[in-house]
């Protein structure tokens, strides 16, 4: 659950060829970010086809070139309040498990740099449904961006409803 | 020119295996999946050498060895018996029918080959 | 060894044992054609001939035993009674078992596996037993010499052929050329036997030949260079350091041949290989016996003919592939499913260009549209075509059956024996597989629970041995698959009791026969009393339901007491494609199979009845027949509180009919389906997705499930609701 990767490599002199690219967004007025890597591509919002009897947080499915692909709603995920999904409101298409998921942010940030040893661990809190979706977090411009465990944001398929 | 090889043999595993072996040794492979098409196939293929399974459905290894040497132009082609019977009188009767050897299966790739150069003198 | 070429070992086994079952079945028939059993027979071989080249040892084994007793069986020294029948089935289930553990790993039932092979044996003779595998090719001299470092030895070599020899196809030549490879070697030709010209007899033999071999080989591996013309030559070979072992080995060797070591011949015309020698001697005689010593030539004719023949060969190779069975091409899954994905995207594609074109407003569109038509039609013809590709028939599935019917009535002490119909009608293959399973159960089912034991059986007037009956057809669109048995039937009044004590009726339910009948597919129904180790194993009839409407089929049962029951399973032609209509529901579109909807109807004010507090019935020309709100049954809302005013009238697998009531309806076609498995679990009422012409997505509607989830819909969905229409 804490930082993993990312912070077992502190040799100084290959930290440059290290660091890892980030892209930040905003949940619910926080910002969060996700590694470069794990990011498929980042659509508009349009509206999906909602899953009966489907749980708040999964918001439905939508058409990504021929696949059936379920969209989260992160803040819901995060125990944050619901999102107003408009025309703004961005979906970020991730892989889990090979599968594509897209989850709705409110928008793009940027894309941000980071060295493994700017990662901290997350300090404990009581909100334990935001706390185990992060798996660290780092200062940014003088803002906390927290970074997203998508592994535990996205459990396996059978378990999602 | 690579030497030709005309292998008989109903069951698909041994035709791969032979197939992977003797192509990997260099020489030309065809195959037949039953006695009947194999002794069809002969005279299009004329192969260097012919390796025949034993129990085939159609026509078996016996028919196939005495078609063979029944028709003058191919009395001379080698015939190899391939059979799982080890049994001395298996081969005997191959031989009787005008087998020029044997390879018992399951076989080595060694084995195959050296069977191969000494009825064709093919130096795969 | 290739992994791939064992994978085809193992799917040609498949194969092979499939042929097994199909002749020992027709055997166990009564049918004793020698040419049935000379196929089991040499299916038992392959598979023991594949095994042997990938070393599975315990397979090998098996099939061996199993193999030579059918041997005697062809051969006639056995003859084949209803025991053997019996025990030569157990033994096609156990080598079934043994490819399995061989391909999946884990092991068989050891005391099960000696009670065979003990079973055989008594078939056979004591030195029949002792008949071992041989392991290796060649029976040893042909593997690679030892790696221990011999010393060069001078070999002598005296090898004069028999006649014998030239029927065989074996070439002097040949075998010096293999010779020589093995060292220095020269060849000395003795033609001294050569009679004058007029006393020549052309079958004679008359030719000898005196070798040299420098070589550090051992003995043995000289010797493997004689190996096939043992018996056809006299040969000797000897070593100038000849050890003990070596010479208590030429010993045996030359007493098997039955050669005499004779001195060698001199003074004669010496020649070194390749060619001098053979091509030698039919020129000193051409009309000599010889004609195998000439390599060279027929080397050559070996090369120019197929020049020639290769031209001629490829019409005759198509005449001949048309005798025999039809010529197949394999293919691997994927691709064909990567093609039916390519399809279900050409006619989304398709629909998505006709509703584009429909929204144009462009003046006479005539042309367009037949040409989409067209389009349509071809894309169609694709699908179908691809489809087929995938069709298989339910043969190998049928046929797997009769073993657990075998094994069922053996472990229930009841007699039953498998009849199958319409073998060959084809299903999708995915469809075949995943009934392995529902099928496997329900006949479980029909030996344990439908069939009477033997005495009971003859005491109701009907033969000892009960009758199970599974057939495949092909009605209308779909595939039916019926399983019917000759037994007791369903006992109604015990059904119906057990579903009272089990409180999935209530006690003074008044239900139809067909309905108790239909109670054995509720979850947490078993009739047995006890859980019995057969059909128990924990699965009930629901299961088998579950599993075959996840296929998008249905499963209903009939039964007549002291006749028998009938299972009988409707599927789909293909999971890709259905036809559907499309309607809104809540808001939403979504998709209902046409298969299951009788008819659709406006329906307005006066035909809509309440019944009790919520409960609404549509009256249709005087038939009241439940309502079933969909959006409600889906936790949707609906888009404003008027009733919805269109009602597909659905009839579920019981006969039971029921009003789906939708907001609207908008068209019919054929829809590419989408699973849903890996998107998301299970939802009740939801069968798959589907892509519409727009690219949206819209849900597959399961008209049974909805209406059985109807009562306990709309919960805690209104929040994502007004979220989803917000945005």
């Amino acid at each position: 659950m804490q930082s993993q990767a990312e912070v077992n490599m502190p040799d100084q002199e290959v930290k440059h060829a290290l660091q890892s690219e980030f892209v930040s967004f905003t949940v619910a007025g926080q910002a969060f970010c996700l590694k470069i890597t794990q990011i498929r591509e980042i659509r508009r919002w349009s509206p999906v086809t909602i899953l009966p009897h489907a749980p708040a947080d999964v918001l439905g499915v939508m058409n990504l070139r021929g696949a059936v692909i379920p969209i989260y709603d992160l803040s819901a995920r995060f125990g944050l309040q619901q999102t107003e999904a408009s025309e703004r409101n961005v979906v970020i298409v991730v892989a889990v498990h090979g599968k594509p998921v897209g989850l709705l942010a409110e928008s793009v940030s940027e894309i941000i740099s980071i060295n493994p040893e700017e990662i901290q661990e997350t300090p404990q809190v009581d909100s334990r449904s935001t706390m185990e979706y992060i798996q660290g977090i780092i200062s940014h411009d003088d803002t906390m961006v927290r970074i997203i465990n998508l592994d535990a944001v996205i459990s396996a398929p059978e378990q999602v409803i | 020119m690579k030497t030709k090889v005309l292998a008989i043999d109903d069951s698909r595993t041994i035709r791969n295996l032979l197939a992977a072996t003797l192509e990997e040794a260099g020489f030309e492979y065809h195959c037949a999946v039953d006695g009947r098409e194999g002794v069809d196939m002969y005279a299009g293929v004329a192969p260097d050498v012919v390796i025949t399974d034993i129990n085939m459905p159609n026509l078996d290894g016996f028919g196939v060895i005495e078609e063979l040497r029944g028709t003058d132009i191919n009395s001379k082609v080698p015939i190899l018996v391939l059979t799982t019977e080890s049994a001395p009188e298996m081969k005997a009767r191959a031989r009787d029918a005008g087998a020029t050897g044997w390879i018992t299966k399951p076989f080595d790739d060694q084995s195959l080959i050296f069977a191969l150069k000494r009825v064709t003198g093919a130096v795969a | 060894m290739s992994g791939s070429i064992q994978d085809t070992f193992f799917e040609e086994c498949e194969e092979l044992l499939e042929a097994m079952d199909e002749g020992l079945t027709a055997v166990e028939g009564g049918d004793h054609d020698p040419e049935i059993v000379n196929a089991v027979f040499r299916a038992v071989h392959s598979i023991k001939g594949g095994a042997g080249a990938f070393g599975l040892d315990e397979l090998v084994g098996f099939a061996h035993k199993f193999e030579t007793v059918f041997d005697e069986v062809r051969s006639n020294k056995v003859q084949l009674d209803t025991k053997l029948i019996q025990l030569l089935l157990r033994c096609s289930d156990h080598l079934a078992d043994l490819v399995a553990v061989a391909r999946d790993g884990g092991s068989t039932d050891e005391e099960h596996h000696d009670t065979l092979i003990a079973g055989l044996e008594e078939y056979l003779d004591e030195e029949e037993e002792e008949l071992t595998f041989e392991p290796m090719g060649l029976g040893g001299p042909a593997a690679p010499p030892p790696l221990a470092i011999e010393s060069e030895k001078n070999y002598t070599i005296r090898f004069q052929p028999l006649k014998e020899m030239f029927g065989t196809g074996n070439e002097p030549f040949f075998l010096f050329q293999a010779l020589s490879e093995l060292g220095d070697l020269k060849v000395v030709l003795d033609e001294s036997e050569l009679p004058g010209f007029d006393s020549m007899d052309m079958a004679e033999s008359y030719l000898a030949w005196d070798l040299e071999l420098t070589s550090s080989e051992p003995q043995s591996r000289v010797e493997a260079v004689f190996e096939f013309v043992e018996g056809l030559c006299e040969l000797s070979i000897a070593s100038d350091k000849d050890d003990e072992e070596e010479a208590a080995a030429l010993e045996a060797l030359n007493a098997a041949f039955g050669a005499d070591a004779g001195p060698l011949g001199s003074g004669l015309p010496e020649v070194t290989p390749p060619a001098a020698a053979p091509a030698e001697a039919p020129e000193t005689d051409t009309s000599g016996p010889f004609e195998a010593p000439a390599p060279a030539e027929e080397v050559k004719v070996a090369e120019a003919e197929p020049v020639e023949q290769a031209e001629a060969a490829s019409p005759e190779a198509a005449k001949k592939e048309q005798r025999g069975p039809k010529p197949t091409l394999r293919v691997e899954l994927e691709r064909v499913d990567r093609l039916i994905n390519a399809v279900g995207e050409l006619i989304i594609n398709h629909s998505m260009l006709a509703q584009q074109i429909a929204n144009l407003n462009a003046g006479d569109m005539r042309d367009v549209e037949t040409e989409l038509e067209g389009f349509k039609n071809l894309a169609r013809d694709i699908q179908e075509g691809v489809m087929a590709i995938r069709a298989q028939p339910v043969k190998p599935l049928f046929q797997r059956m009769a073993r657990i019917v075998r094994e069922a009535s053996s472990a229930t002490e009841k007699q039953a024996k498998l009849i199958n119909e319409g073998e060959n009608t084809e299903v999708d293959k995915t469809v075949i597989e995943r009934l392995s399973d529902p099928l496997t159960h329900i006949l479980r089912n029909a030996v344990d629970h439908g069939l009477e034991k033997p005495e009971d059986r003859e005491a109701a007037g009907k033969s000892r041995v009960g009758e199970i009956r599974l057939s495949a057809s092909h009605r209308s669109g779909s595939v039916c698959i019926e399983i019917k048995d000759d037994g007791a039937g369903i006992n109604r009044p015990k059904v119906k009791q057990i579903a009272i004590e089990k409180g999935l009726i209530p006690e003074n339910a008044e239900l139809t026969d067909s309905e108790i009948d239909n109670l054995l597919f509720l979850p947490g129904f078993s009739t047995a009393k006890e859980v019995s180790n057969l059909s128990g194993r924990g699965v009930g009839m629901d299961v088998v339901k579950n599993a075959v409407t996840g296929l998008g089929g249905r499963i209903s049962i009939t039964s007549t007491p002291g006749k028998g029951s009938t299972f009988t399973i409707i599927l789909p032609l293909t999971l890709a494609v259905m036809d559907g209509m499309v309607v809104s529901v809540g808001g939403q579109t979504m998709v209902v199979p046409i298969t299951s909807i009788v008819e659709t109807m406006r329906g307005s004010d006066d035909m809509i009845n309440s019944l009790g507090a919520d409960g609404t019935l549509l009256s249709i020309r005087g038939n009241f027949v439940p309502i079933c709100d969909v959006a409600g049954a889906l936790g949707l809302m609906k888009p404003d509180d008027q009733p919805p005013g269109v009602y597909l009238l659905v009839e579920t697998e019981t006969g039971q009919r029921s009003a789906l009531a939708v907001d609207d309806i908008h068209d019919q076609r054929q829809v590419v389906i989408k699973s849903l498995d890996g998107v998301c679990g299970n939802i009740p009422g939801v069968a798959a997705a589907t892509i519409l012409g727009d690219g949206k997505i819209a849900m597959i509607l399961d008209p049974e499930s909805i209406i059985s989830a109807g009562g306990t819909a709309g919960f805690d969905t209104e929040r994502r609701m007004s979220n989803a229409i917000a945005s």
